[in-house]
């Protein structure tokens, strides 16, 4: 009997039933229409979406639904009632129609699109719904006469998806607009690239002698017109980047290729009106036509994602207020010390706070990465962050939401720094790209000067038109933009390009323990004793009622393994945080703490080691022991990482039960800290980079209590769940099943490196022959036209095929 | 040889109306959104009950 249970690697039977909504193992108690669900929640959502005829939504996607979490609190949303808030948050409003939009992070397939588009077939007060799927998005018009706002977002809230509500204003509008632009700027340059190009054909195929004058002269200054778009509209982000680095004597990429572009459209400008040739526009057209392409490929980014939240997207926006003996809604920006505040269950403290009345029972686990919930009197201070798991209870604020111990974190100074990303390797070169260049120019101008002063200026010129750098620019913009794809593919989502530059540099990684190397919500389950089926049957009916997180792994665990129907519980007591109890079958069972159990008062620590006893009419059956389970692959991966001589370092929030275990997975080389604190976090990494200037840390962390280790990294990696989980800010979020594939990750980023060193060889060749005609004073428009596109789409190609070759090999 | 003139004159003018024709659509919003239309055309069975499908938002 022992065995079902307790074999780690023991191959485990398959369940049958499903919850037909969310495709969570579920046991036959709750049904409906011959479909089995795993909680009331779920069987509710199907209820609705029956009756409305949408039972579309199953037939979709298999298992689209999400599951139900915890009860759904009528005052959750009282805030949105608020004139204020209502105003912030409509786009328009008429008093017919109100249109609002909002971040949904659970939109996840095809059903929920057709669910969320098909609201008015729910409820008649919405008028239109549409979504914007890879941005989880959703735009709502509604008739605010048949339908208010606040019921709008808890019937989101009730199908399973909650909305995302930020104050902020503006907070995502503003990010289309730029995209947008980017897209007609696009448009443009091509428009303009291919026409001129058309005009300029019959010159290069007669060798630069039309017959006809007038019409040479009509091509000439069509070209020119279509020049004006693209040098006035389409290439000023290049003006003012080279102008904003100039600004702050500092010579960046876009400095270089900002003066090709001036120095060809004047010559060119120049040559039609004092009629002596037909300038280089097609060429001119075409450069900034390819850069604004590999510009746009590169800044591709997951709009799906935010990289930049704080503390405030976690915390709850509206609060409960007590007011002379009465409750009032109001929001988190109006609270002050001194406020009495009522906390339901399971909604979270929003500053530091003291008991005032009731019991609480606070899980911290967003805050420290402790897994178990603490108990809590009257009179005890609670920090902000905390999540209230019993019943509600009241509280007197000690300290604003800016000055609580968890928020405080945001004061220091990491947080308003940008990290420099002129660190950049490119710059450097295009540095001294320009130097050489100025050199060239000036050898030729001597030269001619000697020679022939009449070919000075077309010499110079020339040079500077055609080691335009855009090929250095091109190689790295397209190798980094095909390896963010690369790397978004395996669900691994960099912030932006220079992520990518300090991913090479690694050599020093600190993992978070609970939530990063362990499963936040699986875990071992070994248990000691003899139960019987029935006797098991029994532990899952009491796990089934409480909501502690240690029966909920219980629960999970039991159910994999067998098809429960659950035992009806009469006298069902829980107290929270230790135990529950009740009779089942006339006889007295009993889960919890060993404490609970025996009905001591004696201090023990099993809640805190993960024991979990059970006892029937008083006699101890059966012991289950939980304990962290480690993410599949992590140990192969610390090891491959150990041999490669990185640096390797353990911060956990939690206890120190698990240090042999660590020790055993990491070496004893490896630093392994307990007990720290989100400040303490922050301060190893600060002064583990003081100690050693050399160090490039990587910081791997889930929680907001690793949110300052992970800003202070040089790349802090979120690991997430699944993508509808809120990320603390960072500058990659990784999906929590491709953890052991990190080492990989930055072995391509270093591989991605060397791409670009070897494309950059090959457009300083192609620079060597266009230079080579224009100091002879020989650059036609011709070759110019031919050698421009040429190098761009030849580097383009080169790069794209080596990023992807070598993401194939690291099997990414 | 004037024809020719004439001939890049409308050639041009064409390509223009084209190029009017893609700054209109990315001010339509056509260009934001890049996936979810491929879903949403697959939907073709109304669901009981539908409203009138005709209905647009009102412009801001």
């Amino acid at each position: 009997m022992e065995g079902l249970l307790v074999k780690e690697n023991q191959a485990r039977k398959k369940v049958d039933l499903h919850c037909y909504h969310c495709g969570e193992a579920c046991d036959a108690s709750i049904s409906s229409n011959e479909k089995y669900f795993c909680c009331d929640g779920c069987k509710f959502v199907y209820q609705l979406l029956q009756e409305n005829g949408l039972c579309n939504y199953y037939e979709l996607s298999d298992k689209p639904g999400i599951k139900v979490r915890g009860k759904f609190s009528s005052q959750r949303f009282v805030y949105l009632d608020n004139e204020e808030v209502k105003r912030k948050l409509s786009r328009f409003d008429d008093g017919q129609q109100t249109h609002v939009s909002f971040y949904l992070p659970q939109m996840h397939c095809a059903s929920c699109i057709w669910l969320l588009e098909n609201l008015h077939t729910i409820d008649h007060g919405v008028l239109f719904s549409k979504i914007n799927f890879q941005r989880k998005e959703i735009f709502i018009v509604f008739d605010p006469s048949k339908i208010s706002l606040r019921k709008v977002v808890e019937l989101l809230a009730f199908l399973g998806y909650e909305p995302y509500i930020s104050l902020k204003e503006g907070e995502r509008k503003i990010n289309r607009k730029i995209s947008r632009q980017k897209i007609f700027k696009i448009g443009i340059a091509g428009f303009c690239f291919s026409n001129s190009m058309m005009l300029s054909f019959p010159e290069y195929f007669s060798s630069g002698n039309i017959r006809e004058p007038e019409l040479q002269l009509v091509f000439n200054y069509l070209n020119l017109a279509l020049s004006l778009p693209v040098f006035f509209y389409c290439a000023n982000e290049f003006f003012i980047s080279a102008w904003k680095g100039l600004h702050q004597k500092w010579l960046n990429i876009d400095a270089p290729i900002a003066l090709a572009i001036l120095v060809t459209f004047l010559r060119s400008v120049y040559e039609i009106i004092s009629d002596t040739g037909s300038g280089y526009f097609d060429s001119m057209s075409g450069i900034v036509f390819f850069m604004l392409i590999g510009r746009w490929f590169q800044d591709k980014t997951y709009d799906s994602f935010s990289f930049d939240r704080d503390y405030k997207s976690y915390f709850p926006l509206g609060v409960t207020f007590i007011r002379n003996e009465k409750e009032e809604t109001g929001t988190i920006n109006q609270l002050k010390k001194g406020d009495k505040i009522l906390v339901r269950q399971n909604e979270m403290i929003p500053a530091d706070a003291l008991i005032t009345k009731g019991e609480g029972n606070i899980d911290y686990s967003f805050v420290s990465g402790e897994n178990t919930p603490l108990l809590k009197r009257k009179g005890e201070l609670i920090y902000a962050g905390g999540k209230q798991l019993g019943a509600s209870i009241e509280m007197e604020v000690v300290n604003t939401v800016e000055q609580s111990y968890i928020t405080q974190l945001w004061n220091n100074d990491v947080f308003t720094q940008q990290k420099n990303k002129d660190k950049s390797f490119i710059h450097p070169w295009s540095r001294y790209f320009t130097l050489i260049l100025f050199l060239i120019a000036a050898c030729a101008a001597v030269y001619w000067a000697l020679n022939d002063p009449s070919k000075i200026l077309p010499a110079v010129t020339a040079s500077l038109i055609v080691a335009c750098p855009c090929s250095l620019l091109l190689s790295a913009t397209f190798t980094f933009g095909n390896m963010l794809r690369h790397f978004g593919k395996n669900k691994f989502y960099l912030k932006n390009s220079s992520v990518i530059e300090a991913l090479s540099q690694i050599n020093t990684i600190v993992f978070d323990k609970t939530g990063t190397l362990t499963y936040s919500s699986r875990a071992n389950v070994i248990y000691e004793g003899h139960l019987s089926p029935e006797e098991i049957n029994m532990v899952y009916s009491l796990a089934k009622e409480s909501v502690h997180p240690l029966s909920r792994i219980i629960r999970q665990e039991l159910i994999i393994i067998h098809n429960f129907r659950p035992l009806p519980v009469n006298d069902l007591r829980e107290t929270a945080g230790k135990g529950i109890g009740g009779l089942i079958n006339g006889r007295r069972a009993k889960l919890g703490s060993r404490q609970f159990i025996e009905e001591t008062d004696s201090i023990d620590n099993s809640t805190r080691t993960g024991e979990v006893y059970f006892s029937i009419d008083g006699v101890i059956k059966a012991v289950f022991k939980i304990s962290n389970q480690y993410r599949e692959g992590i140990a192969t991966m610390i090891s491959s990482l150990n041999q490669s001589k990185y640096q390797l370092k353990v911060l956990s929030g939690d206890n120190a039960a698990e240090k042999n275990k660590l020790e055993s997975i990491f070496g004893k080389q490896s630093t392994i800290l307990f007990h720290q604190s989100p400040q303490d976090k922050l301060d190893f990494i600060i002064n583990y980079k003081k100690q050693s200037s050399k160090a490039g840390v990587l910081m791997l962390g889930d929680g907001l209590n690793d949110a300052g280790a992970l800003m202070q990294a040089d790349v802090g990696v979120a690991v997430s769940e699944s993508s509808s989980q809120f990320t603390p800010a960072c500058d990659a979020i990784i999906d929590s099943n491709e953890v052991q594939k990190l080492h990989n990750f930055i072995l391509y980023a270093r591989a991605g490196k060397k791409v670009i060193t070897w494309s950059f060889i090959l457009s300083i060749l192609y620079n060597v022959v266009g230079l080579s005609f224009a100091v002879q004073g020989l650059l036609s428009p011709m070759i110019a036209a031919i050698l421009m596109p040429l190098s761009s789409i030849s580097i383009v190609t080169f790069v794209t095929v080596a990023t992807s070759f070598l993401a194939k090999r690291r099997g990414l | 040889m004037s024809v020719l003139i004439l001939l890049i004159g409308f050639s041009i003018l064409i390509a223009g109306g084209f190029l009017l024709a893609f700054i209109w659509s990315v001010k339509r919003g056509q260009y934001d959104d890049d996936y979810t239309p491929s879903v949403r055309m697959l939907f073709d069975d109304k669901p009981v009950g539908e409203e009138d499908p005709s209905f647009k938002p009102k412009q801001k």
